[in-house]
């Protein structure tokens, strides 16, 4: 039986998630693991989760998002939330249970925020649309500072600019959440990872996925082909918040603390950094440059100081390098063609002109 | 009643910095379609060289805002040539990503160069305050000094393009590249001159905010660096009043917004009236609409 060569190439992908997992799993068991780098793992997870979910916005769907850990974010004191309210209100106990709901209950809160966001933004085009993601992000930033969550008993009271609540504080505006329960494990962030790449990759190789396409490559010609454009943009900006609320939820379980804070515009730039290093458009990518950029400053730690810069410097030089002509000629001698994300590249900066 | 006024001017000048650093974006986006987001740090390094210059060399305001302002220009050159122009047929993504680099870059030599304790910067000028209504509004000096640094600029910029030479040739780099290096426009220096230009900006920019808000630290630039950049999209980003009536409301509307409605919503605030603006101009307020073509 021939294999198509996308069902290979998303074998390999799988392939590499699994075995990836295996080698950290044996490396945990062995004691071969440094505490530091452990206390890596769900992070890592997130952030492979976020690119993906990023890329299917960037690189499938052709919008540029520059909001996206709004919709983490969401995610994240949600899933704690209901962590905290499903512990206190039917005593539930069952850990990986509770987490799996809660970041059920991160991916469609999110959901819904990118519904409410994606209406007015997918309006707008090219920077202005990038501007307004950018927007929404730190207006989701701003709003979570201003909400304060509180349990009693069973209930669950919420309240705007106002600290005072019955019953104990869950979420205290911008001092954010305190004493969550960290339950997120590393195996259910590698199956979140396997969630996302079967929900992305199986929607890029759908009739949907390729009309995602066909309206980012030309929105007339897609528009004349009877593509409903902005469903089709729709539904990959909420597929994708509806796993970055998940990561968001898992990323919030895994700390004691939670602030707003934390997901400010950096942390946008962070994942885009990794979509773009890993290849717009490139799953595959996108999963490796997540995973390496997550350990590389931890890696760095010898430089200390200089490691921030170090990380500048090298993101400047990749740039710099990937788009130099003669590097990438040579490139192209060294490993013959193969369709893989380049193409999309080059054909996106073709497109953008 | 004062009150209102007091907010409304301190919402002017806070929005004539905008003002001044959104210049800087404008220009740089109308002539080379790139976001500049090292721009907002540019400012911080300008504040920096002031304040290096006053409280080192004692050297006096004057000299220290021309120091930071020619070491922003040579900054904005050498950045654009090393980093931005190998890049000027790449994807506009592989840009802003740069861009973000260079604004990491910056970030933190600044970091290792003056460490992240903030500085105090003091006011660089001291001229006396103005009283009105028996001393209940106060219109300080770095006030006034904005506001009329902001118009000076804002005539000077619109008489450079629109009178001189090379600002003809930045309005028709801004037109159409190709067609401007056919009619002998040397492109590059353009660009150069553009960045050039939004650097010296930046640096009036830096010692204006740091006067009015003097702690100075390495990322001092990034918040108004992102603001102004709303500002310029919210007045139509390439064009050079929009970015100073998108600047102006953005400042007004933010101390507004603080003072009557909530300190938190502030920013907040000001995000949802660009979303506003761009769901009914989806080119802003003074932004030529795009046409689509096949």
């Amino acid at each position: 039986m021939k294999m198509k060569k996308k069902t290979l190439s998303n074998l390999i992908t799988y392939a590499i998630v699994i075995l990836a997992f295996v080698l950290c799993q044996w490396l945990i068991a062995s004691g071969r693991m440094t505490r530091s780098l452990k206390g890596q793992m769900v992070p890592i997870c997130v952030y492979v989760v976020m690119a993906v979910s990023l890329n299917l916005v960037v690189g499938i769907s052709g919008e540029l998002s520059l909001g996206h850990a709004g919709f983490m974010s969401v995610g994240a004191f949600a899933g704690v939330i209901a962590s905290a309210w499903m512990a206190g209100a039917f005593a539930m106990e069952n850990e990986l249970l509770r987490l799996l709901l809660a970041m059920v209950v991160g991916g469609v809160v999110a959901g819904v925020a990118g519904v409410l966001i994606g209406i007015p933004v997918l309006r707008l085009r090219g920077d202005y649309l990038a501007i307004v993601t950018l927007a929404f992000g730190e207006i989701i930033r701003n709003v979570l500072n201003c909400l304060y969550f509180s349990l009693e008993g069973s209930r669950l009271h919420v309240s705007f600019n106002n600290p005072n609540l019955p019953g104990t504080i869950l979420v205290n505006g911008p001092n954010g959440a305190k004493d969550v329960a960290k339950i997120a494990t590393f195996p259910v962030g590698f199956a979140l990872i396997l969630f996302t790449l079967f929900v992305v990759l199986n929607l890029i190789n759908s009739r949907s996925g390729r009309a995602i396409m066909a309206s980012r490559d030309n929105r007339i010609a897609a528009e004349a082909m009877g593509i409903n454009v902005t469903k089709y943009k729709m539904m990959a900006f909420v597929t994708s918040a509806v796993l970055a609320g998940m990561a968001g939820a898992l990323y919030g379980l895994n700390f004691s603390t939670i602030t707003a804070a934390k997901f400010k515009f950096d942390t946008s730039i962070l994942v885009l950094v990794f979509v773009v290093l890993g290849g717009i458009g490139n799953i595959r990518g996108s999963i490796i440059a997540a995973a390496l950029l997550t350990v590389l400053p931890e890696l760095l730690r010898a430089f200390n100081d200089y490691r921030m810069l170090i990380y500048a410097i090298v993101l400047i030089l990749v740039m710099l390098a990937t788009n130099n002509p003669t590097i990438r000629g040579l490139f192209t001698r060294l490993v013959p063609q193969k369709h893989s994300g380049t193409e999309i590249v080059e054909a996106k900066g073709g497109a953008e002109e | 009643m004062v009150s209102f006024l007091r907010f409304l001017i301190n919402g002017i000048s806070l929005g004539s910095v905008y003002a001044v650093i959104a210049l800087g974006y404008t220009m740089v986006y109308g002539i080379a379609k790139m976001l500049n987001f090292a721009h907002g740090d540019v400012i911080m390094v300008g504040a920096y060289i002031s304040y290096c210059a006053m409280q080192y060399m004692g050297l006096p305001p004057i000299v220290s805002v021309l120091a930071a302002m020619v070491v922003c220009t040579a900054l904005g050159v050498i950045i654009e040539g090393l980093a931005y122009r190998p890049l000027r047929q790449a994807a506009s993504l592989s840009v802003l990503i740069t861009a973000i680099g260079v604004s990491y870059f910056l970030q933190n030599v600044a970091l290792l160069i003056w460490g992240s304790n903030p500085k105090n910067f003091n006011s660089v000028f001291s001229v006396g305050a103005i009283r009105l209504f028996g001393g209940e509004l106060v219109i300080t000096s770095e006030t006034m000094l904005t506001i009329a640094a902001n118009i000076v600029i804002m005539i000077a910029l619109t008489l450079f393009t629109g009178r001189t030479k090379m600002g003809k040739a930045m309005r028709a780099v801004s037109e159409d590249k190709g067609a401007a290096e056919l009619m002998g426009i040397n492109v590059n220096r353009t660009i150069s001159m553009t960045f050039a230009i939004g650097s010296a900006l930046a640096a009036i920019a830096g010692v204006l905010l740091c006067s009015a808000y003097p702690t100075l630290q390495p990322t001092t630039g990034s918040m108004p660096g992102i603001k102004a950049f709303t500002a310029a999209v919210f007045g139509g980003i390439g064009s050079i009043p929009g970015a100073m009536i998108g600047g102006l409301l953005l400042g007004v509307i933010e101390i507004l917004g603080k003072a009557y409605i909530s300190t938190e919503l502030g920013d907040a605030l000001v995000f949802a009236m660009l979303i506003i603006v761009l769901l009914f101009k989806p080119a802003g307020l003074m932004g030529k609409p795009m046409r689509e073509k096949v």
